[in-house]
């Protein structure tokens, strides 16, 4: 096939076309001298959602209760409702405390779950002891309140308040997860009311 | 399933070697003198017809003018089981000569009872209490206990 040179007539390679889109350039180069801003208007109501004012009470209060870290002290038997209470279906985790600590020293809340013997009890006072202030005791059931059934017995301490101050009682032979974690409620919104005292470095201290 | 010995047949199986050990039987134990209990124990766990080499275990009865202690034997190559008991009299220094040589698992058993019950076994090779605290005031499952 043979190519005609004559009339030049490729569509897109007209002059007048040619012309027309320079035009259009500088038309547009013309328009564009001045910086558009940035969108950043919504920063500022972004910063203004973000800051909330409080107090200090009510910051700290919060931290120290949506955190609670339980330390390993299960002497008896309702350590099992206390296990289902952690599991899956009642999710102890929803409270921010899914984490059972080894070492008391890691530790804010004791969990009594069950009876106590006199021989054990040195072994408690002494978890106890280790757990770093601020500190919370939630007793277990009916044994931890007052002894339970055992509450005349020789060997069994009649409630752990014998041995270091108790926060919230949960009764129960043993209690239902329900019940414990109505508990773990009640604590919580007890640390919602506590005062944080601020210790300030005095100046007449050396 | 395991056999279980009568105490007539109990009875029979040690009078057969230590005819004046057995003081009198009843349907469930034979009742041997306290001084014969190594001497049948060693017996009932050594001879190849027997050989109760299990000690499943021990218990002690208050029964106010006497202890009972209760030792109950299988023989996991005969599949039999037996019980065997020893009275103590009197409430103070009661004393019972030691299984531990026959059997390891005594050790722990024997504790317990001499913890709550306040029998001493001699022959034992570290007896003090297991459950109460050391210094604790008298013996809990002893029937006047209060």
């Amino acid at each position: 096939m043979e190519i005609d040179n004559r009339s030049g007539a490729c569509p897109y390679n007209s002059r007048s076309q040619d012309l027309s889109e320079g035009l259009q350039v500088a038309a547009l180069k013309d328009n564009c001298e001045n910086v558009i801003p940035d969108p950043d208007a919504w920063l500022d109501a972004e910063i203004k959602r973000n800051i909330l004012l409080t107090t200090v009470d009510w910051a700290v209060d919060w931290a120290k209760r949506s955190s609670l870290w339980t330390t390993v002290c299960f002497p008896a038997c309702c350590a099992f409702e206390f296990i289902a209470t952690a599991a899956s279906r009642y999710d102890i985790s929803r409270f921010g405390m899914e984490i059972m600590r080894a070492s008391p020293r890691q530790a804010d809340l004791m969990i009594t779950a069950g009876t106590l013997t006199w021989k054990m009890a040195p072994q408690v006072k002494r978890i106890y002891d280790q757990m770093a202030e601020p500190k919370w005791v939630i007793a277990m059931g009916a044994c931890a309140c007052s002894g339970g059934i055992f509450a005349n017995s020789y060997s069994v301490v009649p409630g752990y308040n014998r041995l270091f101050p108790v926060d919230v009682y949960v009764p129960g032979c043993p209690p239902r997860p329900e019940g414990l974690l109505f508990g773990i409620q009640m604590l919580q919104k007890k640390i919602a009311g506590e005062h944080t005292e601020i210790r300030l470095p005095s100046l007449k201290e050396g | 399933m395991t056999l279980i010995l009568t105490g007539q047949d109990t009875a029979k199986l040690i009078a057969a070697r230590f005819p004046e050990a057995v003081i009198e039987f009843d349907s469930r134990a034979a009742i041997i003198k306290s001084e014969y209990l190594l001497k049948v124990a060693g017996f009932l766990k050594n001879s190849p017809e027997q050989a109760f080499t299990y000690l499943t275990d021990i218990t002690s009865v208050d029964y106010y003018d006497y202890f009972e202690v209760v030792y109950r034997l299988t023989s996991l190559e005969k599949n039999t089981s037996l019980a065997l008991k020893v009275r103590c009299y009197g409430r103070s220094k009661l004393q019972l000569p030691s299984v531990t040589g026959l059997w390891k698992g005594a050790v722990f058993m024997e504790r317990e009872i001499f913890d709550l019950m306040g029998i001493s076994f001699t022959g034992h090779p570290d007896l003090k209490r297991i459950f109460l605290w050391e210094g604790f005031n008298g013996h809990p499952l002893r029937k006047d206990y209060l």
